[in-house]
């Protein structure tokens, strides 16, 4: 049979970003796929290289709008690796608060919108509601509903209100009831188990040849999660599980992220109750020259930022890394033999979140590629070797 | 005023475009569908093409990637068709206005009509906007 191909996008109703993906299918089944990105390239880290060191938290905060704690998480790590410094205790606890609220919303908005791609609208608009009340939580606790503002290298910005935290409590042992319905609605409900289970399967061999991260890796058995694996702010000072399954379907990938809600209700509900008192920032003036990396566990795998000084108030270089950047290959293993109408929902699974993925190319007036893939590997190879003689390195 | 724009403001649908954006706008926008905020209950509903809506939400900076396709998805829309620019980033690309990829901001590119300013605007304000933008219509 004729082969023919599919455009979905730039924009269209599914995901709520830009992206171009090109299915080839042969009658039903998906043979071949392709994405194309760069609708929202916006050029941060050359942006984030033009601030200062407190101002780049700004521009890093709004790589994702999801992700507004862990990108600002990562650089914050990776500028306090160049010093190298600890931060204060309550610094760590408030931190992890954060970025624990912040998994919670993400991981209900995914499920929100997983039930819209599947056109099941009253878990879109279930879960979405339930969401509203973690992002009360976000405001009450930071002042912001997203793009939180309350990390800067050395602490963070702001202190919890005490006042505040009665209600914080509330609000989120107001949520445990409905996420408990929720678990029950959408792990029992046979026609999900018949639309989710056994498609878009990635295997554990998958999962480490494309290193895919997060969810998406501990949904086919491999555990591997940085809170855990490298424990940083109060992660390894609280009690709490990784979620771990084994089959890689779509179905275990739900099921990795509804429990991991949970697990972030626990951390958040300990961090809270065991928030320690004292200084929240290290007020730091200089930073030296030198090199460093932090990573943080997003909700959707790890982050990685790089930073390098040389001694002035800005980043020398700065380099993003973000999970979906090592999940997106990913589609090639799990979309391709599937049938058309399964093909949304596996390419949604990863949660995949174009704007902290965006990279560019550099193309000539009549777009031939300058830059391919080999041309880059050389490029890099050519700058390491002249590093390293700079350096004075073998 | 016309039958069509009359019928219009009854019940405006609206398509979104994200041109660069974080994301935080593109959720907010849809947060209005949820039911907290719920803004269909003012007949607004969210479109899968730009053939059918009366109202276009954009949101993000306009980089050059987005830039030319936005101009012609406006054209295809049928007329009248309101421009609504929600967040920093399309009123003036905001943060990324030293970007090199973001050369122009939104309204050197087709005309708006409502600026809704907020890095991202409260849904609160999102609904603010777009009935004041019915009452600019109206004349009221
Ligand atoms: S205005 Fe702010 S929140 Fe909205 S897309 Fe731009 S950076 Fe993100």
């Amino acid at each position: 049979m004729a082969k023919s191909v599919i455009p979905i996008g730039p924009w269209h109703p599914l995901q709520e970003e830009p992206e171009f993906f090109t299915l080839t299918v042969d009658g039903e089944t998906v043979v071949d796929m392709d994405v194309s990105i760069g609708y929202n390239h916006r050029g941060i880290e050359k942006l984030s290289e033009m601030k200062s060191f407190d101002q780049a938290t700004f521009v890093i905060e709004r790589i994702c709008g999801i992700c507004s704690t862990s990108h600002p998480f990562a650089y914050t790590r990776a500028v306090e690796d160049v010093i190298p410094v600890e931060v204060p205790d309550r610094a760590k606890y408030i931190r992890t608060i954060i970025a624990e609220t912040e998994r919670i919303h993400s991981h209900l908005l995914w499920l929100g919108l997983a039930g819209h791609f599947l056109g099941y609208n009253t878990i879109y608009h279930w879960v979405w509601k339930l969401r509203e009340e973690i992002l009360d939580v976000c405001e009450i606790l930071t002042g912001n509903r997203n793009n939180y503002a309350i990390f800067k290298p050395g602490g963070v910005r702001r202190d919890f209100n005490m006042d505040d935290i009665p209600l914080v409590l509330r609000k989120i042992d107001g949520i445990i009831p409905t996420v408990d319905r929720l678990k029950k609605a959408i792990l029992d409900d046979p026609v999900l188990h018949a639309r989710l289970k056994g498609i878009g399967i990635l295997t554990k061999e998958e999962v480490i040849d494309y290193s895919a991260l997060g969810p998406t890796a501990r949904a086919s058995g491999v555990a591997k999660d940085v809170r855990k694996d490298a424990p940083y702010g109060a992660y390894d000072r609280v009690d709490w599980d990784m979620i771990v399954t084994e089959n890689g379907d779509v179905f275990d990938k739900v099921v990795v992220r509804v429990l991991e809600t949970y697990e972030s209700i626990k951390i958040v509900k300990t961090c809270i109750a065991e928030l320690p008192g004292g200084e929240i920032d290290l007020n730091i003036k200089d930073i030296p020259p030198g090199e460093g990396i932090g990573a943080h566990e997003a909700p959707r795998g790890e982050t990685f930022h790089y930073i390098r000084s040389d001694g002035t108030n800005r980043p020398a270089r700065h380099k993003v890394r973000a999970p979906t950047f090592m999940n997106l290959p990913t589609y090639k293993a799990t979309v391709i033999g599937e049938t058309i109408s399964y093909a949304t929902i596996i390419l949604a699974a990863i949660d995949p979140c174009y704007c902290c993925t965006e990279r560019m190319a550099v193309r000539d007036v009549e777009g031939k590629r300058l830059f391919g893939g080999p041309d880059l590997v050389k490029l890099s190879q050519e700058k390491t070797a002249r590093m390293k003689r700079e350096m004075g390195m073998p | 005023m016309s039958f069509a724009v009359n019928a219009m403001l009854k019940s405006p649908w609206v398509f979104h475009l994200s041109t660069g954006s974080c994301n935080n706008c593109d959720i907010e926008i849809l947060d209005c569908l949820t039911p907290r905020f719920d803004i269909e209950r003012f007949g607004m509903l969210l479109v899968g093409s730009i053939k059918h809506a009366d109202v276009l939400l954009v949101t993000g900076s306009c980089n050059r990637k987005s830039a030319g396709r936005l101009k012609t998805l406006y054209e295809q829309a049928p007329q009248p068709c309101v421009v609504v620019a929600i967040g920093e980033c399309s009123l003036s690309r905001g943060l990324f206005i030293h970007s090199y990829n973001c050369p122009v901001p939104l309204d050197k590119i087709i005309p708006v009509s409502v600026y809704i300013p907020g890095c991202p605007p409260k849904p609160e304000a999102i609904i603010g906007g777009v009935v004041k933008l019915i009452q600019k219509v109206k004349g009221t």
